[in-house]
């Protein structure tokens, strides 16, 4: 399945379906929030695009934007790999994070990037993610979580791993808080970042054909020869299996939160 | 048996002094100083060998087909040990062992990650790479040392979680996350132990606790060398390239911060004395329980929280 960015084509005003090559004029395209009108594959969103069409205009207030990764390995090509993701989406990391308002109810919101290193979470992400939590808590505040992600940045070894025992912990004390936590699983929801604080939110929901999966496909493939289904690590196939409550089209992706969040107000008439 | 390149001129000396004894026996002859002239040979020669290991050779020791394993340790430190079984759930994942036991003046929760030592065994423990249900039969028995109040040791083994349809079907991730989050939620102290190979997220899941120990030639990394090499350089054979980059010894983790102590192996490593190596995890956990006995259950949750919350290397920029 192809999953690259909706390539554009000559005029400026036409683009390409990434899956069904279908050309699609690109207001139409815009205006459907990226989803193809033809095939409804819903095409990857950049961070500040995913804040755009998510929650109320203006609402959004960015936290923590200066933190910056190191290279405490020392790694080959990390710095490189570093430049690289900030010139190709003028970010810092692979997370932005901030407070906002959603259909007037405030959350902590972080959204991943997948055009920054894949999303990985080295100790940037890892630190952004846990700060989230935290503002929470001192705020009793819902956390709502964006993911995107290939799963913990090799490039930082050892310490990425720790990320996912580090955010995990800060899902823990949010849970005994009594706060609610949402997560959204957009293309590709994978491994280090899935099997932390991804799957830990109150409710799980994903974008239709999004990637969602614990190891590499090619790995899974060989682990289990000649038995992998078609839809295999979509969010259709963890929807079945019971991992994901709900797939939302694109467009009905803000008012099922806002519906989640009104459901779910921790300090408001939940008992009768 | 598998013998490693850097392990051959030991056992060719090891096999040189078997012959000599046998000989020996055989003929009642007295060898004794050719025997005892072999022995501080290998003895120098294994000084020289393990003064040097490169990572690589470290990631070969930590997945050494004689390396003791959990149950091997389990047997040799504790006094007694029952062990339980199931997930509650439909499952009992045969890579994950759990159960009670007696260790000194503790009466602990022991769950550890078992490799099999022949290819029935392998098999059947799926190489230690638990399923979903083997990370739920850990949370149950996490829960069932929270109620009644009794420590959790986890003894860290494996190459990671099993990656297979099945496991990805009953959903491996959440099972991972939701075993961390257990053990960040008790009150009670929890010791872990990087017996082998700390393989990425199928040994976190179990090693989110107060203090994390390693055994001086074990593993603990993000992603399997040969993978890394894989997707570094695209060819799996550089992994021992990747094995330097990754920092995955007990000695980087420690260096780092991510670790609390290094174990000492005896020369040659854990499966030349498995023995004098049990009885050194046995101190150190020892020793990390009577410190933890210490605190109070908020201040272990505190601590715990705290350990985590600080691993990270990162700039502020403003």
């Amino acid at each position: 399945m192809q999953r690259r960015a909706a390539v554009q084509i000559n005029a400026e005003q036409w683009v390409q379906c990434a899956r069904c090559k279908k050309i699609l004029f690109k207001n139409d395209f815009e205006r459907a929030l990226r989803v193809c009108s033809h095939c409804g594959h819903h095409h990857r969103l950049r961070a500040r695009e995913r804040i755009a069409i998510t929650v109320d205009p203006d609402s959004f207030v960015e936290m923590d934007a200066e933190l910056i990764s190191n290279d405490p390995l020392a790694f080959p090509d990390y710095p490189d790999k570093l430049a690289k993701g900030r010139q190709a989406t003028g970010e810092q990391e692979a997370i932005v994070t901030g407070t906002a308002q959603i259909g007037g109810l405030p959350v902590v919101l972080g959204v991943m990037d997948f055009a920054f290193m894949g999303g990985s979470m080295g100790s940037v992400v890892g630190e952004k993610v846990v700060r989230c939590f935290e503002r929470a808590v001192d705020e009793r505040c819902p956390v709502l979580m964006f993911c995107a992600s290939g799963g913990a940045r090799m490039q930082e070894g050892l310490i990425s791993l720790m990320q996912m025992a580090k955010t995990t912990a800060a899902v823990a004390r949010h849970h005994r808080a009594g706060l609610p936590y949402l997560a959204v699983f957009t293309d590709p929801t994978m491994a280090g970042v899935l099997a932390s604080f991804a799957s830990l939110a109150d409710v799980i929901l994903a974008e239709p054909g999004a990637l969602v999966g614990f190891a590499g496909q090619r790995v899974a493939a060989q682990a289990s020869v000649g038995k992998t289904p078609a839809n295999f690590q979509t969010a259709e196939f963890q929807h079945e299996h019971g991992m994901i409550d709900l797939i939302v089209p694109r467009r009905q992706v803000r008012p099922t939160l806002i519906y989640l969040l009104e459901m779910l107000q921790s300090d408001a008439g939940g008992r009768p | 048996m598998t013998i490693f390149d850097f392990e051959k001129p030991i056992t060719e000396l090891e096999n040189a002094i078997e012959e000599l004894r046998r000989l020996a026996a055989e003929k009642g002859l007295d060898r004794s100083k050719e025997i005892a002239e072999l022995e501080s040979q290998r003895e120098r020669l294994l000084r020289q060998i393990f003064a040097h290991l490169k990572p690589w050779d470290k990631v070969l020791l930590a997945r050494h087909p004689k390396r003791p394993y959990a149950m091997d340790y389990i047997r040799l430190m504790c006094e007694q040990f029952l062990e339980l079984h199931g997930d509650r759930l439909g499952f009992d994942d045969p890579a994950i062992v759990a159960g009670l036991a007696r260790l000194g003046r503790y009466r602990l929760v022991v769950v550890g990650q078992q490799k099999g030592r022949d290819l029935k065994e392998r098999q059947r423990r799926n190489f230690g790479m638990a399923k979903p249900e083997g990370y739920r039969k850990a949370m149950r028995m996490f829960q069932l040392a929270e109620k009644f109040r009794l420590p959790v040791l986890t003894l860290v083994d494996t190459p990671a979680a099993d990656p297979g349809v099945e496991s990805e079907a009953r959903g491996i991730s959440e099972a991972i996350a939701r075993s961390m989050l257990t053990l960040f939620d008790l009150t009670v102290p929890t010791v872990s132990v990087i017996l082998g190979e700390g393989g990425s997220g199928g040994a976190i899941a179990l090693a989110a606790t107060n203090r994390v120990l390693m055994l001086e030639h074990a593993i603990y990394s993000v992603i399997p060398p040969e993978g890394c090499a894989a997707i570094l350089w695209r060819d799996p054979n550089r992994a021992a390239q990747a094995a330097e980059a990754l920092r995955l010894t007990a000695e980087d983790a420690l260096q780092m911060g991510l670790i609390d102590l290094i174990i000492p192996e005896p020369l040659g490593a854990a499966h030349r004395d498995p023995q004098t190596t049990a009885l050194s995890v046995r101190t150190a956990v020892l020793q990390q329980l009577d410190e933890l006995s210490a605190l109070s259950p908020d201040a272990l949750r505190e601590q715990r929280y705290q350990r985590f919350r600080q691993m990270g290397v990162y700039q502020n920029i403003r």
